[in-house]
């Protein structure tokens, strides 16, 4: 600000002349400077990036990210409430059509004969192990609209049903003080939640979407549906469910993706 | 930190910036470039405005779940590091001396200045009116940045910020505004140190 002062008011010509004059040394002096260090203030942004750019290769950095990764399942656990519920929504908000989402082509999605379907549960549990779908339809159903978002960023709303995940634990006599439920499904994906979520209320069994049976695209014959977890913690076509306190990892979380997934 | 407070101190007026400053300043640049890099590569994944992409050239974590592990590691650095730089700027009653006050009169009289490249940096220990606004919006944007990822991140978790977002779908909106304003924010910074090389002496020796 005083520079601007300075060369506001010249007092005489000669003065003023003088004044110009060391103002164009001075920064004919400067210019080259200036410049290279204006370079170099690029170049280091440059460099930074690249390094950015190899630091994803780089062994004790990956293993440095996986470890915020299991330091930041246990901040959710913490702050994962039960009591929660996830918004709800009136049914002129349901996206339509809901998106498929799979990592693999709609055209590849399996084909679950419904009469010789057998839903497993083991591990810890020691009720019914072996479910038919007529059984599972035959316990109390309810319904949720609720927002399904995904890892990537996009959401959208939808309608299932089904049975409430901890009444259906309950009655396969599931020890529910273990740590992990882990799901096997028909297309090969596995996944595991925690035994809070396993437990939340709105955490559902579903049977059907939108009123009609759940179609192939969602999950014949049954996704279960978390609205309080992302997209790829809620599998579909489960045929296996497994009660442990052994950490069973998933299909994404073993690639990288965050294992607890909490929205 | 203590210690290095009264130093600073002790070495009088010659010190411009104090060194938890300049620490500040520097672990927050780190953390700025790495969330915004890897922040692009997740916004990629899906974007919300279908005619902007990152390249991957300028993306960080390679895939989406790389970028996710960096994002999700270095907000913690982000977060801490700007609880630390804010506290210390109340505490110190830096905010009240170097950022304060700022008039809508002396913000327009040296805008004006500015864009007629008559504003000058000679005096390097006070600000003026247009960097003050500058570095206020800033410090409240990153804090924008900070809670409208937290509402991305935990929607269900946290109803009354995600209440304040707009929903779930415009937090991202949101998250993404506050970015752009934090991304142009450093270019012009960066454009800014480039001209006046000293500043950026300042920010690493203090003086």
């Amino acid at each position: 600000m005083s520079w601007r002062n300075k060369a506001a008011k010249p007092n005489t010509y000669l003065e003023s002349n003088a004044e110009a004059i060391i103002a164009d040394a001075r920064r004919e002096l400067k210019n080259p400077a200036r410049r290279l260090l204006g370079k170099r203030v690029l170049t280091l942004g440059g460099i930074a990036m690249l390094s950015g750019c190899d630091l994803t290769n780089d062994k004790s950095v990956n293993t440095m990210l996986r470890r915020m990764s299991f330091f930041n399942d246990e901040m959710q656990a913490l702050l994962f409430n039960p009591n929660e519920m996830a918004p709800t929504y009136p049914e002129s908000m349901i996206t339509r059509p809901f998106p498929f989402n799979a990592f693999y082509d709609i055209d590849d999605v399996p084909e679950v004969d419904a009469a010789t379907y057998r839903l497993q549960v083991g591990g810890l549990a020691n009720g019914k192990r072996v479910w038919t779908l007529d059984e599972l339809r035959a316990l109390p159903q309810e319904d949720q609209i609720t927002r399904h978002i995904c890892i990537e960023g996009w959401s959208a709303i939808g309608r299932w049903g089904g049975v409430r995940f901890s009444d259906f634990l309950k009655r396969t006599g599931a020890d529910t003080t273990a740590k992990y439920v882990s799901l096997h499904c028909a297309d090969n994906y596995w996944t595991s939640i925690d035994m809070p979520t396993a437990l939340h209320a709105q955490t559902l069994l579903t049977l059907t979407y939108d009123g009609a049976v759940l179609p192939p695209k969602y999950g014949f014959p049954m996704k279960l549906r978390m609205p309080t977890k992302l997209g790829y913690k809620n599998p579909k076509h489960i045929v296996a469910i497994t009660v442990t306190n052994e950490f069973p990892g998933g299909y994404w979380e073993n690639q990288g993706y965050n294992w607890f997934g909490g929205s | 930190m203590r210690y290095l407070i009264n130093h600073e101190i002790a070495l009088g007026q010659s010190t411009v910036q104090p060194a938890w400053v300049r620490i500040t300043h520097w672990i927050n640049a780190l953390a700025v470039v790495l969330m915004a890099t890897s922040g692009w590569q997740i916004y990629d994944a899906s974007p919300i405005f279908p005619v902007l992409q990152f390249p991957s050239a300028i993306t960080l974590g390679g895939w989406l779940g790389g970028a996710l592990q960096w994002h999700f590691a270095v907000m913690w650095m982000l977060v801490a590091n700007f609880l630390v730089y804010v506290g210390l700027n109340i505490a110190s009653g830096r905010l009240r001396r170097k950022l304060l006050p700022l008039s809508f009169r002396s913000l327009a009289a040296d805008l004006v200045a500015a864009v007629r490249g008559k504003l000058g940096h000679a005096d390097l220990t006070r600000y003026n009116a247009v960097q003050k606004f500058a570095y206020l919006v800033v410090i409240v944007d990153i804090a924008l940045v900070i809670l409208s990822g937290l509402a991305v991140w935990k929607s269900v978790q946290f109803p009354l910020l995600r209440t304040l977002m707009g929903g779930y779908d415009n937090a991202r909106i949101v998250h993404f505004v506050a970015m752009s304003v934090l991304v142009g924010f450093f270019v012009v910074h960066v454009v800014m140190v480039a001209l006046v090389p000293r500043s950026l002496l300042l920010m690493i020796r203090g003086r």
